[in-house]
């Protein structure tokens, strides 16, 4: 009888620009499983790799903002397909560290399938319901639209890792923000997968950069990064709160941080609705003559 | 002359569809054979040698040596000191030979360096000379110095024919890019040419069709059949047959022969070898197949 | 390279190079004879009959659909009926997901779909391929993003489902005029029933194959074909709740009147004559290939076709000329081949109709040119894309709707000239507008009477953007926000 079959485990790391490199620090976190196994050593981000994050998502925020609303819904549409795709895989990842077991992980994956899903109709809607006309008094044309801030950082908390992590980027990232979003320190897996989702969706490379490593390490940096335009966190504890919003002052990010119990992201009215989308827009209007 | 304007979604649209019409079987044949015809066989490189354009005007005359029945190219086209070579080569062959001058490619040169780079081309016995205009001049809002400068030029070729290329990259957009090629027409261009290649965005679908509206009009004002030249970016059989149904929904059947439409290109012809051989034979090619000279 | 001619400047458009046939010769399976499609499933027409569809460009026959009557309307109405508080009550999120299945089987299967529109309809493939069928998946993609997003859609309150609403759909492009009516009715929750065209039924029962494929829930969409006689009978049925109706205004007035019997709720999208018009100092190139494109390769969506181009005097020859010379190239016969601009017409009766309408304007005064380039095929109902000039406002063919590729060309002076030209129509359903001045571009759009204005561009259609007529050009939108009101009550 032959030996039973040795897995081929994966190798975690982080996503930046399309690609999958490893951490320029050579710094991982030590994932254990429920059961105590050692079952990853997934990379570590660092100050550098944050840059090159935000570098990447620069790069790619011009294009990704003027690409048409419809491919970027059917982008993020794809993303929910793929994501569902590796249902199994996400779920028992999850399970292997997040309490609750597998029916819990299967839930929230779930969830964050159908959140995508939500926001790919978003891409096309949230001008219709946040821009307006403007009724001035003179002869012009007066409209306001909403365009995309720039390049958004998220960072997840550690209670639903994966769900909170896709409903934190996809609000920015549906009207043409591009993301750094640091994952789940706690539970890092689902993040390092979740860049498997992107490269298969047809995202372009450097819309979405994943990293996963330690808030307290890395929250001063995005706060202090002139290039990041916008944050989305939640559940942050009051001295990072104060950290990131002092450091965003200096170039006027414009922050966002949520505080939701782990219930409250399976909320539809909650996470659903264009209110979260419009802290990642900047309005603009424009006044045109009318007159042969 | 009045101004034209050009809308650029709309010019972008219409270019798009000429090149959804489909080309297959006999159609295709025809159109490549026409493309290679019409082919200004380009080496523009700081390390050209008189092996490299020997070669390439050995290729000019006989395309394909196991496709002996393809038609030889238009022209050759080189820098100015292998002028004399091409032209030894290419005696008596029919195709003829091409040059830059005008201190190709930028042109910021003396008005007296530049005419005299034309004499040089013209003594060595270029057949056509291909200019670049002045376009600081142009973008300055200088029409009077772009003209001028063609009309020197036109009148120092002495009978070669006149390629002026406006470098429709550096004019960005289609309003400048119709004001310069209704400019070159007037002041005497035989042909106008989008581009030097040396600079991108070179020859583009919209750009050449906003060109070839200008020829029309001028065709339609005058009588008179002006050429049509895009250079730089062609590369496969596919977009060169694009471009010629633009140019056959556009100014009809008297545009299509080498004497009023020509391709700059240099790694067009192996495409249309390739295609043609995949067309006569039903095999896909191999890169190898053919030389790369 | 320059040579001086001695003859008249003419462009010549001949035979030095000609395009070899290229017909999409993508095989298709079409079943001998089709059933309505009523509660999730074919059923055979209660009476048994059934009617030929024909294939436009050749007259032959492709397959027979059923011809409806009221006991067929009647078993569909009771099945949206019987569905419609379980699908309202649906969650929306689900609801959502059905539509996007739905979006994405018809990209899956776009190429099927657009022969199979190019064989029934005839519509050129190059139109059906590259317009129809995506517009229509797009159509259900983004209307799914609303059904979880209808609270954000309106001021006031809650909005909720209609309940049953009767669909009727005219014969070009067919599988699009069913999803703009059919999307957001599902996506506020609604059930539908839809009635085709009997010239082109087809593509439209392919997309009961789709919805059963998806699993949509039985009963949601049922689909009844037949004739006037079929529509007629829904349009008077007791049991909906609201009625949409595209087609002409003749018809539209007929449907209004029904449904004030039945109180149902109406959304028309009916006749044009649509103006476009052209300042001096537009971009003629592109001009004329708006006003050749939105009149002429329009068959399909010819309500907003530009009908009447209004040029500024002083470039009137030059308009004409250019005009003519744009026409040489357009291309008329078999619309499965990939060169095709113009396809046939839907029927016989079509031609018959148009041809009366051109002896008119000739007997007039008009002057007509039609493109002459090719031999029209023999079988099948043809009208080369014909150009009047010499017509004037108050002519027939000035202000009737023709249905068919036929531009009439007049002049103006002055803006307000343009306008006052434009305006004088009991329609009032799109218009264009040329210039390169663009305050002067937003006075003449905000000035027209019209549903959709372009400026610099002709007849593009998106999702997300509202379309329909005002005056006796129909009532309510189809497309974006607006498109889904006919579709919504509020508590």
């Amino acid at each position: 009888m032959m030996a039973e079959r040795l897995a081929v485990p994966k190798t975690f790391k982080l996503y930046i620009g399309g690609k999958f490199p490893r951490t320029k620090s050579g710094r991982t976190i030590r994932v254990a499983h429920r059961d105590e196994r050692i079952i990853a050593h997934v990379g570590r981000a660092s100050r550098d790799d944050l840059a090159a994050a935000v570098a990447a998502a620069r790069g790619a925020q011009g294009a990704w903002a003027n690409a048409t609303a419809y491919l970027r819904g059917q982008i993020m549409y794809r993303m929910a397909e793929m994501l569902d795709g590796k249902h199994e895989e996400f779920t028992s990842l999850l399970a292997s560290t997040v309490p609750g077991g597998i029916r819990r992980a299967r839930k929230e994956v779930g969830a964050a399938v159908d959140r995508l899903v939500c926001f790919a109709g978003w891409t096309d809607k949230f001008s219709h319901v946040l821009a307006g006309c403007n009724p001035v008094a003179g002869p012009y044309d007066n409209v306001t639209v909403p365009e995309a801030v720039g390049v958004t950082a998220v960072i997840a908390p550690d209670e639903e890792p994966l769900l909170a992590l896709v409903s934190l980027i996809a609000p920015p990232l549906c009207v043409g923000n591009t993301i750094v979003a640091l994952g789940s320190g706690a539970h890092p897996l689902a993040t390092c997968v979740f860049g498997e989702v992107c490269a298969t969706s047809d995202v372009p490379p450097g819309v979405v950069n994943l990293l996963t490593g330690m808030r307290s390490e890395l929250i001063p940096h995005i706060a202090h990064h002139r290039d990041i335009d916008a944050i989305h966190a939640a559940n942050l504890p009051k001295s990072q709160r104060q950290v990131l919003r002092a450091g965003a002052a200096e170039n006027i990010k414009r922050v966002t941080v949520h505080k939701l119990a782990a219930d409250a992201w399976y909320d539809d009215n909650a996470c659903h609705n264009p209110w979260l989308i419009e802290p990642f827009v900047e309005m603009k209007t424009t006044w045109r003559p009318v007159g042969a | 002359m009045p101004i034209t304007a050009v809308d650029s979604v709309m010019v972008e649209a219409e270019a798009a569809a000429f090149a959804k019409r489909s080309v297959k079987g006999e159609a295709a044949t025809q159109g490549m054979r026409m493309a290679l015809s019409m082919l200004d066989l380009t080496t523009l490189e700081g390390k050209d040698s008189p092996q490299k354009v020997r070669a390439l005007c050995r290729k000019a005359v006989q395309p394909c040596g196991a496709m002996p029945d393809l038609p030889h190219v238009a022209a050759v086209c080189v820098y100015p000191a292998f002028v004399a070579l091409a032209k030894r080569e290419l005696d008596g062959t029919g195709v003829r030979v091409a040059s830059v001058a005008t201190a190709f490619p930028s042109g910021q040169y003396p008005l007296s360096v530049r005419l005299a780079d034309v004499r040089a081309v013209v003594d060595a016995g270029a057949d056509e000379v291909d200019m670049v205009i002045n376009r600081g001049a142009f973008l300055a809002g200088d029409r009077e110095t772009v003209s001028d400068e063609i009309r020197r030029v036109k009148e120092t070729c002495a009978g070669a024919h006149l390629k002026v290329i406006l470098e429709t990259g550096e004019l960005e957009t289609y309003e400048n890019i119709r004001r310069a090629s209704d400019l070159a027409i007037e002041a005497g261009a035989d042909f106008i040419k989008t581009s030097t290649g040396k600079i991108k965005p070179a020859a583009t679908m919209p750009v050449v069709l906003v060109m070839l509206h200008a020829i029309r009009d001028h065709y339609l004002r005058t009588g008179c059949m002006i050429g049509m030249k895009p250079a730089g970016g062609i590369s496969t059989a596919g977009a060169a047959l694009s471009y010629l149904v633009m140019v056959k929904e556009t100014l009809g059947d008297a545009w299509l022969t080498p004497d009023c439409f020509r391709f700059g290109a240099s790694s067009l012809a192996n495409d249309l070898l390739r295609q043609l051989a995949r067309q006569a034979t039903g095999s896909d090619t191999a890169k190898y197949d053919f030389s790369e000279a | 390279m320059t040579a001086q001619s001695t003859r008249q400047p003419e462009l010549s458009f001949g035979s030095a190079w000609r395009y070899a046939d290229a017909p999409d010769s993508t095989p298709i399976e079409i079943a001998h004879r089709y059933g309505h499609f009523i509660d999730g499933e074919f059923v055979e027409p209660a009476d048994g009959k059934h009617i030929a569809t024909i294939n436009p460009a050749t007259d032959e026959p492709i397959s027979d659909i059923a011809a409806g009557d009221e006991s067929d309307v009647d078993r569909a109405v009771r099945a949206a009926r019987a569905a419609q508080a379980k699908w309202a009550r649906t969650k929306p999120r689900e609801r959502a997901k059905y539509l996007f299945r739905i979006a994405r089987r018809i990209q899956e299967r776009a190429h099927e779909l657009a022969v199979l529109e190019t064989k029934d309809a005839g519509t050129p493939i190059r139109e059906s391929r590259d317009l129809h069928i995506p517009l229509a998946a797009q159509h259900f993609f983004y209307n799914a993003g609303w059904a979880d997003k209808l609270r954000y859609a309106f001021a006031v309150a809650s909005p909720r489902p209609v309940g049953v609403c009767g669909q009727i759909i005219p014969a070009g492009a067919p599988l699009l005029m069913a999803a703009r009516k059919l999307a957001p009715a599902l996506a506020c929750g609604n059930t539908c029933i839809l009635k085709p065209s009997e010239l082109s039924s087809l593509v439209v029962l392919r997309l009961a194959e789709i919805l059963q494929e998806v699993e949509l829930p039985p009963g949601v969409v049922n689909i009844v074909t037949g004739g006037a006689k079929t529509g007629e009978a829904l349009a008077a049925h007791t049991g909906l709740r609201a009625i949409s109706f595209t087609g002409s205004t003749e018809t539209g007035k007929r449907i209004a009147r029904a449904a004030a019997e039945t109180g149902a709720r109406v959304t028309l999208q009916l006749s044009g004559k649509s103006p476009n018009i052209v300042f001096a100092d537009a971009s003629l190139d592109q001009a004329i290939e708006g006003a050749v494109q939105g009149v002429f390769f329009s068959r399909g969506l010819s309500c907003c076709a530009g009908a009447r181009l209004l040029v500024e005097e002083p470039i009137l020859g030059e308009i004409v000329r250019k005009l003519k010379i744009r026409m040489a190239t357009i291309r008329v016969g078999d619309p499965l081949d990939k060169n095709t601009d113009v396809g046939p017409l839907a029927c016989k009766q079509q031609l018959d109709t148009i041809k009366a309408y051109l002896k008119t304007a000739c007997d007039a005064s008009a002057q007509l040119h039609e493109t002459s380039a090719s031999p029209l095929p023999k079988k099948g109902s043809w009208c080369r894309p014909t150009l009047l000039t010499d017509v004037h406002p108050s002519d027939v063919a000035c202000r009737e709707e023709i249905p068919g590729p036929v531009l009439a060309v007049m002049t103006f002076r002055t803006p307000d000239e343009a306008i006052a030209q434009a305006n004088d129509t009991p329609f009032g359903l799109a218009a264009g507008v040329w210039t390169d001045k663009g305050s002067k571009g937003r006075e003449i759009a905000n000035r027209l009477k019209a549903g959709v204005v372009w400026c610099n561009t002709y007849h593009k259609f998106d999702a997300a953007s509202p379309v329909g007529g005002c005056r006796e050009s129909g009532l309510g939108r189809e497309g974006g926000i607006q498109g889904l009101r006919p579709y919504v009550e509020f508590s």
